[in-house]
């Protein structure tokens, strides 16, 4: 029997892995460095849990979080066009406020900083799936399916053109390829597992609201993406369960709680300026963060 | 192949093309020289669509490009070379040769279950035209600067064209390594491709070139053959001054 904070850890663990491994596909892979992906986490945490309330099933509404999200990624995309860089990460950093904005202030929607609560467990061909052990194997085939798609992508001719986009998107379009399709379909793939990892959450935690999905999330994201290496699927899943783990070893110090919270913000710091300092590639990247 | 008809093109107040007008030969190697900042690279950087044109029309093959998207204008069957070789430096020789290669790699769902390893008989004749002879696992950023000049080369070698642009392709190689440019590109003559080339070396434009533009303060001064070329009063004023 594993034990049932462990099992809840584990969820976690699974939920990020699906969230870090697409936000490397269009950060890492395709050098798309959005800070956006939270919105689609969120956007997808909501489509799934309102669908579900309104009487849709889960399955349904499972895959319109990934569509709806992916329709956002779409948008994003093409708003931000002409933009690079830093300036693109303003930008999608601006679209995550945006998006907590819209969940804050739709109250008649979301019901706003209240949250909706009492979001229904997923129901799959008739069962519920309830237990942590159940739900466990729920979000680790999830993110299976997720690592193995993603990394299907990258082995082939299509990802190494989202390769090219990254390291030289001039160079690539005079050999006749449209980098703002590649980004398009990139940021689109991106979110749309975002989305399916928000619907996971959603149903798991069964409550969310718009401080679920805020800048502390994607700073976590981005650490893992770096700690683990920039454009590595391997990093990604390995940094995933180093950086959700490790922070848990501070409950052995018996610390009170109101001490917990920043010594872990603290912990997150150490590891990323170490790695930053002393393995600027991550822990399997091969690529460097400049 | 390629008409260039009163071209301009100003940068702020700076014409770099001020009316250029030009031909390009099926089947021959055309040399643009002249002195710095003439508008040699923004001439190229406008046949390949890269910077916008303000007036004049661009036709390859019978066909306006004028304006087009940078990625149209490739496909309608322009390579280039930059004078800064630009390679995707995470990415391995076979990979940059790959790319350059495919015409149908942009589909996800037609590449899926693909690997990258494609194409490795046409990948081979490429690096052994260019004489590449590094492995094609080789990352562009662990090549020399002649190496990275070669794959570049050959980069745009395997890219399908009509007409290949080359600009400075022997700018800081050594002189063996010009040899063997030199070599590449006449074999690449012979088999019938159309070549415009830039090149500062004018030992090495007039041995290749079939026929030579100059171009100053963004217009075409003088053409013709190049003995014709080295004897010009015009071109030899824009060179050296009064």
């Amino acid at each position: 029997m594993i034990n049932p904070y462990l099992i809840h850890l584990l969820i976690f663990v699974g939920i990020y892995i699906i969230l870090v491994v697409s936000l490397n596909l269009a950060l890492g892979y395709t050098g798309l460095l959005n800070l956006g992906h939270v919105a689609f986490f969120g956007i997808g945490a909501y489509t799934s849990a309102l669908l579900v309330k309104a009487g849709v099933p889960f399955i349904t509404a499972f895959f319109s979080s990934g569509i709806v999200a992916g329709i956002f990624g779409y948008l994003l995309v093409l708003a931000t066009k002409k933009l690079k860089g830093d300036y693109l990460a303003l930008t999608t950093l601006g679209f995550s406020y945006v998006v907590y904005s819209v969940l804050i202030n739709w109250g008649s929607l979301t019901r706003g900083p209240l949250g909706l609560p009492g979001i229904p467990k997923p129901e799959l061909f008739g069962y519920v799936i309830t237990s942590g052990e159940a739900y466990l194997l729920f979000a680790g085939f999830i993110a299976l399916l997720v690592v193995l798609f993603i990394f299907f992508i990258i082995q082939s001719p299509f990802g190494r053109l989202l390769e090219a986009t990254r390291d030289d998107e001039l160079g690539l379009r005079v050999l006749g390829k449209n980098t703002f399709a590649l980004k398009c379909k990139a940021m689109m793939i991106s979110a749309f597992f975002a989305g399916i990892a928000g619907s996971v959450y959603a149903h798991y935690i069964t409550y969310i609201d718009p401080g679920s999905f805020m800048l502390g999330e994607i700073i976590l994201m981005l650490t893992i993406v770096i700690v683990g290496g920039i454009a590595s699927l391997k990093g990604s899943v390995v940094a995933t369960f180093l950086i959700i783990l490790i922070p848990e070893l501070l409950r052995f110090f018996h610390l009170p709680s109101s001490v917990l919270g920043p010594v872990r913000q603290m912990l997150y710091a150490l590891i990323l300026i170490s790695i930053v300092l002393f393995r600027p590639r991550g822990l399997f990247g091969r690529i460097d963060l400049a | 192949m390629m008409r260039i008809t009163k071209v301009h093109k100003n940068f702020g107040g700076v014409a770099a093309l001020a009316g250029c007008s030009l031909m390009v030969d099926s089947g021959k190697i055309t040399a643009l020289i002249g002195p710095n900042g003439s508008g040699k690279t923004t001439l190229f950087n406008v046949i390949s669509g890269i910077v916008p044109i303000d007036k004049g029309t661009i036709s390859f093959q019978g066909k306006d490009v004028t304006r087009k998207p940078d990625y149209l204008i490739a496909r309608q069957g322009i390579s280039r070379t930059f004078q800064q070789v630009r390679l995707f430096k995470n990415l391995s020789i076979h990979d940059h040769v790959a790319i350059a290669l495919s015409t149908n790699d942009e589909t996800l769902l037609r590449n899926f279950f693909r690997t990258r390893k494609d194409q490795p008989k046409r990948i081979k004749q490429v690096l052994e035209l260019v004489g590449l002879d590094k492995p094609p696992q080789t990352y562009a950023s662990d090549l020399s600067y002649g190496q990275r000049k070669l794959l570049d080369l050959a980069v745009a070698i395997a890219k399908p064209h009509s007409l290949l642009m080359l600009d400075e392709p022997v700018a800081g190689v050594n002189p063996k390594l010009r040899q063997q440019i030199k070599g590449i590109i006449r074999a690449l003559a012979a088999k019938g491709d159309t070549i415009l080339l830039i090149e500062h070396d004018m030992n090495f434009v007039m041995d290749l070139a079939d026929k030579v533009y100059v171009l100053d303060a963004g217009t075409i001064i003088a053409e013709g053959l190049p003995r014709q070329i080295q004897d010009n009063e015009k071109v030899l004023e824009a060179y050296l001054g009064d």
